[in-house]
């Protein structure tokens, strides 16, 4: 179905007009009777040892309500935040595992890290009091130079990881890639940097807690993307607070991109003291806390080698990676540059051996964590950065060495080198599409035409493959993850026949109050106006793991779908009493029971009431009401694949980037609504280029302040800086989910890094240039003309 | 923000007197530069003095030599003046890419160039244009007004009423600006007036310059191609995670050029 | 220090006790609980908090309250003309899934409206992408907002507003 407002149709966000006339509401917005407000000193320095803090005078200032310190929190016995996914490195031990405590006890080793937390009647007067707290810090050097975070003698982070190493993991065999590349005829290598990024989504994170002194049972808002887990790590690991007595709240949430998943300090503190100041608290980030403290993405420092044949055949690949884990090991940290990175290293290619040599180190930053693709853009810019240098290296089209690489359809299921086993997939039409849609064959007159106004004008490709709709409990589980990764949903009917669905999942801006509500009308032909979306509130929902990893459609739409089978599963039986026939010949279509080959039939709505009011009903065979639970644990990971070509235009004079255009064509499995998964595309696409041109999170390497910590220096991407984009589809439906259904969310940021810059490189090879990292600013561009002149000259 | 008295003056010579003897008090033009700055904590001024409820203040007047604009006027009013457009294409198009709209809507002129912050704009076209800075006690010429980072040869308790800007020959501005913040990271205003050429850069240093060899050069031959081989030392330049200062210097010469071309279309 | 304000939002005559220091968009959101206006940073960038006074558009989180003393203020609350009619500028955004989390949504309708207004209904792409510089958002990728601002532009001229 594509007309109307079924699955595959263009259906308008319901959730839009709540939005769009300041009716929305998010964690800020909440009206809390005589609320407090806290506010959180943090370090000013990278790394240093806490002499001591008073808080005398700053008790005694107008409006404070209370201080808390990290000696409060050891008092009261409060665990630290943890790291939920174990990884073994290749020894067989587990990651080291550092005390991360909820505020900094004797050590801070960031700038930003927790340090005090002031209750006041108002934030200004919070803010005063802050300004009174004495702390007397001894500076120690700090460790904030990834590269050489593992040296010998670089600053120790933490007593319980000597070297600074969390884990020295490594997947495939060694060995048989070395062998592979002794028989290679061309090997090519690239060193790169991944560069560091701020998720920045628009609302700062925020929290609010209230307790009540009657029942002794918390309720937490957060921007959070998953408030069951958020829940789940309070109450067994942090805060002892039972789950039962802990309602977590993630209302509105402005925009995720992985930053709300984790479990922070300031959320933890705010539910914690909410009981001891005996009044609601709130406390929202400045957003220069959150480029402070939000936890970053990306950041890897990695050397790649990819062995050929004389033809341009993969043979081996072999890639080592510098990871940084910040500070501290926040909650998914260690799996993102380890399980979501180096188990994608096959990219779309037959590349038949592969060993990836993963080392995570701690330094003196804020914690790194999943941030919008997490770890697989990480992938793709090594992949398709070495690919595209290989083909100049081998003198081949760069689409044509992609092709003769590809995993050919036949081949599906494939079982990559590197543990997944992709489930479904057709690359080459997708490749021919974007080179169509991209007018790849007309480019060379359109980088003379630009050499002509003195501009250097250039083309990139990136063929992308993704692992998501997270995941397989039973996969993730050995793999050391500490949750499941099914997801839940709820349908209740009501009498009067609208319906309620609660899901597991969180909309943070994804849309699913309206493609979630579209899989129920498809299905259940109820009309969308009686449809409720409910999510975001451990009161209401069934336990959820959330909203991340491209997700929501594949394992919670899934898991609604599994719940109208239940449903109409139960209608079948009372409609065949209702119409006095056997069950076996009930069908449900077009939100009716009909008896089969027959006119007989029972609106879904009437059976609903029938299960309400069941005067005349077979109670003796079916329970009263209408009311379904189902949970759904994907076979697989889902597998989206895709091309991006972006083609760049680079003034030589200023060293400026302009992306003159951007193609994406993706296969996503079936699409339920494709307004919104273009708006998914787009997003991510703009995520993708700020990476390679702009963002960049810099600290000063002497002192570890973070200097580009606002938007005045941390360059987020406008609306200048890009044109309109192009998009198409190809689609191969996954074969293990009820809809067919992969992921969309994460795509666009995934591909475009190694798009643009491959656009890049290929813009300035024409001056001999074969490496430029990123961001690809005008600074960097500049810079390095200049020095490709100044070996020129030579 | 720190708590502070505030006042809303309705006359020049109130918020002169209200200024008088209070050494922490500050005033407040367009506010684009001020209320951020204490937000963030960075200022504890005792009084601030709102100049906006001071209509004598506002407004643009052009003959045919110069246009006089008060130093309330905001820039967008600057950006779309018949009388700045017809007069001074230039100033009025420079006005027109400061900050955001929104910034434009609120920012004024005699803000900007009472705060002398090294990226802001009009400082180049103030000394480009060898602007005349009237204030309630005199009157500065543009030459020694720009004395360095956040500094102007205003005293206390003075505030600029207008400026008054000549009607050059010709004049263009170009500016190339910071990626991130949007300022600029070096602007080159370009003047052919009937003093001469005068070439003013702001962004690239403490705060606004002449660059004497450009204007010696296009003195003689007003062209891009006059100025392609002069070098800007990048000695004293500022230097950020954006544009080291050698490469600001060497944005100075292609801002330039291209404001030279621009100036000549 | 506490300062008395009145202004009128919406087209209601409000008031409240300030101190010199509360921003407009605080006055919005704590006294009069308007939370539809958002603060998305600190250095006067984001966007997020853009509101229309006396017909400029401005940010509120760079504003004294004291500042719009005497002013009449519209902000996103104020747009539809009645509960089931959007104006053209809200419904454009929604034909055209100009928005996601809805966060920035707020200052980039204001800014949006006042575009075009400020270019006489007449707006191109580059136009509407430049001036939309100081106003970030994360999740569109812009791409559809221009969209929307494009088709909003004629809708607003035959609206009549």
């Amino acid at each position: 179905m594509t007309a109307g407002t079924g699955i595959g149709a263009r259906v308008l966000r319901r959730e839009d007009k709540r939005f769009l006339t300041g009716t929305g509401r998010y964690v800020d917005d909440l009206p809390l009777a005589r609320a407090t407000y806290a506010y959180f000193l943090r370090s000013p320095h990278a790394h240093a040892k806490i002499k001591s803090i008073d808080t005398a005078k700053a008790k005694a200032m107008p409006g404070v309500v209370e201080i808390f310190t990290g000696k409060d929190t050891a008092d009261a016995k409060m665990g630290g935040l943890i790291c939920g996914w174990v990884v073994k490195d290749k020894n067989g031990e587990p990651h080291k595992a550092p005390a991360h405590p909820v505020m900094a006890l004797d050590t801070v080793r960031y700038v930003g890290d927790t340090v005090a937390m002031i209750v006041a009647n108002s934030i200004d007067e919070a803010k005063d009091a802050a300004e009174a707290i004495k702390v007397d810090y001894e500076v120690k050097p700090a460790n904030v130079d990834l590269a050489h975070a593992l040296d010998k003698g670089a600053p120790q982070v933490h007593p319980e990881a000597p070297g600074n190493l969390i884990y020295d993991w490594e997947i495939g065999v060694k060995a048989d890639v070395d062998a592979a590349f002794a028989k290679a005829a061309h090997v090519t290598k690239l060193d790169v940097v991944n560069n560091r990024l701020i998720p920045n989504a628009m609302e700062p994170r925020a929290a609010a807690a209230e307790y009540d002194k009657g029942t002794g049972n918390y309720t937490l808002w957060s921007t959070s993307q998953n408030p069951h887990v958020l829940r789940l790590i309070l109450s067994a690991f942090v805060l002892g607070i039972p789950e039962h007595k802990l309602r977590v709240v993630a209302p509105d949430v402005g925009g995720g991109f992985g930053s709300k998943i984790f479990c922070y300090n300031e959320e933890t503190m705010v539910c914690w003291a909410a009981s001891r100041v005996g009044r609601p608290i709130k406390w929202t980030a400045e957003r220069s806390e959150s480029f402070m403290t939000d936890a970053h993405g990306r950041d890897h420092v990695t050397h790649a080698e990819l062995a050929m044949d004389k033809d341009g055949k993969f043979l081996a690949l072999k890639v080592e990676t510098i990871a940084n884990m910040g500070a501290y090991l926040s909650t998914f940290s260690t799996a993102v540059p380890t399980y979501l990175y180096a188990t994608l290293l096959a990219g779309q290619y037959t590349t038949p051996l592969i060993y990836a040599n993963v080392k995570a180190a701690v330094t003196h930053t804020a914690p790194v964590d999943a941030y919008r693709g997490a770890g697989r853009p990480e992938a793709t810019f090594v992949i398709e950065s070495i690919v595209s240098k290989a083909a100049v290296e081998m003198k081949m089209d760069t689409a044509e060495l992609r092709r003769k690489n590809f995993i050919p359809k036949e081949a599906f299921p494939y079982q990559t080198p590197v543990a997944l086993q992709y489930d479904s997939g057709n690359y080459p039409p997708i490749i021919d599409e974007a080179i169509k849609i991209s007018g790849y064959k007309d480019f060379e007159s359109r980088r003379a035409e630009a050499k002509s106004r003195g501009k250097l004008r250039g083309i990139g490709f990136s063929s992308y493959i993704e692992a998501c709709g997270l995941a397989p409990s039973n996969v993730v589980g050995s793999l050391g993850a500490g949750v499941g990764q099914w997801e839940s949903a709820q349908i209740k009917f009501n009498p009067t026949g609208n319906v309620q669905v609660m899901t597991g999942a969180h909309s943070h801006g994804q849309g699913h109050e309206t493609t979630f509500a579209q899989l129920i009308h498809d299905r259940l032909g109820v009309p969308m106006d009686q449809i409720e979306i409910v999510h975001g509130d451990t009161s209401t929902t069934p336990f959820g793991m959330g909203t991340y990893g491209s997700r929501s459609l594949a394992v919670g739409g899934s898991a609604i779908m599994k719940a109208t089978d239940k449903i109409i599963a139960k209608g079948k039986k009372v409609a065949a009493h209702l119409m006095e026939a056997d069950v076996a010949d009930v069908e449900f279509e077009n939100g009716s029971f009909k008896v089969a080959g027959t006119d007989k039939s029972v609106p879904l709505g009437q059976v609903v009431f029938a299960a309400y009011v069941p005067h005349n009903y077979p109670l003796a065979e079916v329970e009263p009401g209408m009311d379904e639970n189902a949970f759904y644990d994907p076979a697989n990971f889902v597998y989206p694949s895709g091309t991006q070509i972006c083609e760049v235009e680079i003034d030589p004079d200023t060293g400026k980037v302009e992306v003159i255009a951007h193609t994406a064509v993706d296969d996503f499995g079936n699409i339920i609504n494709p307004m919104i998964v273009e708006g998914q595309v787009h997003g991510g696409i703009v995520q993708g280029v700020g990476q390679a041109l702009f963002e960049n999170a810099v600290y000063d390497k002497g002192t570890g302040q973070l200097i580009s910590g606002s938007y005045m220096d941390y360059t987020m991407p406008r609306a200048d800086n890009f044109p309109s984009f192009k998009l198409g589809y190809k689609t191969t439906p996954c074969p293990h989910n009820p809809l067919g259904v992969k992921g969309c969310g994460e795509a666009g940021a995934i591909a475009a890094p190694a798009a643009v810059m491959n656009a890049v490189r290929d813009a300035l090879a024409p001056l001999g240039i074969k490496h430029v990292e990123m961001p690809a600013t005008p600074l960097n561009i500049w810079q390095t003309i200049q020095g490709a002149h100044g070996v020129a000259a030579e | 923000m720190y708590d502070f008295a505030y006042h809303r003056p309705k006359t020049l010579a109130d918020a002169v007197a209200t200024l008088k003897g209070k050494d922490e008090a500050r005033p407040m033009s367009g506010g684009m530069t001020l209320i951020p700055t204490l937000k963030q904590r960075l200022a504890k001024p005792s009084d601030v003095v709102d100049l906006g409820g001071i209509k004598e203040l506002a407004g643009i007047k052009a003959d045919a030599s110069s246009v006089t604009i008060g130093a309330m006027t905001k820039h967008y009013d600057v950006s779309v003046s018949p009388d700045v457009k017809k007069t001074i294409p230039a100033l009025a198009e420079l006005a027109g890419h400061i900050g955001d709209p929104a910034v434009r809507n609120r920012g004024t002129i005699g803000g900007s160039v009472a705060n002398s912050d090294p990226a802001a704009d009009y400082p180049a076209a103030v000394v480009a244009l060898n602007a005349t800075i009237t204030t309630n006690t005199g009157k500065h010429a543009a030459d020694g007004f720009f004395k360095g980072l956040f500094e102007t040869a205003l005293k206390d308790g003075e505030l600029i009423t207008s400026i008054t800007f000549p009607k050059p020959e010709k004049a263009a501005y170009m500016k190339f600006p910071n990626p991130a913040s949007r300022y600029a990271m070096v602007g080159v205003f370009v003047a052919k007036t009937k003093d001469g050429v005068r070439v003013a850069v702001t962004g690239a240093g403490s705060a606004v310059f002449r660059v004497k060899a450009m204007e010696d050069a296009l003195a003689k031959n007003f062209t891009s191609a006059a100025i392609k081989d002069i070098k800007i030392p990048s000695k004293d330049l500022n230097s950020d995670i954006h544009g080291s200062a050698e490469y600001r210097a060497h944005l100075v010469g292609v801002m330039a050029r291209r404001a030279v071309d621009a100036a000549n279309k | 220090m506490t300062l008395s304000v009145a202004m009128t939002v919406n087209g209601k005559a409000v008031s409240g006790k300030v101190e010199a220091r509360t921003l407009l968009v605080q006055f919005l959101r704590e006294n009069l609980g308007m939370t539809g206006t958002h603060v998305g940073c600190d250095t006067s960038q984001c966007g997020a908090c853009v509101v229309d006074v006396d017909g400029k558009s401005v940010k509120s989180c760079t504003m004294l309250a004291v500042q719009a003393e005497g002013t009449k203020v519209t902000t996103i609350e104020g747009l539809a003309p009645s509960a089931d009619k959007l104006h053209p500028m809200q419904e454009a955004f929604r034909d055209n899934h100009a928005l996601q989390c809805g966060f920035c949504t707020p200052g980039m309708v204001m800014s949006a409206i006042d575009m075009v207004k400020r270019n006489n209904y007449q707006l191109d792409e580059a136009t509407v992408r430049r001036e939309l510089e100081g106003n970030l958002c994360r999740c569109t990728g812009y791409h559809n907002i221009v969209k929307a601002i494009l088709a909003a532009a004629p809708a607003m001229k035959s609206a009549g507003v």
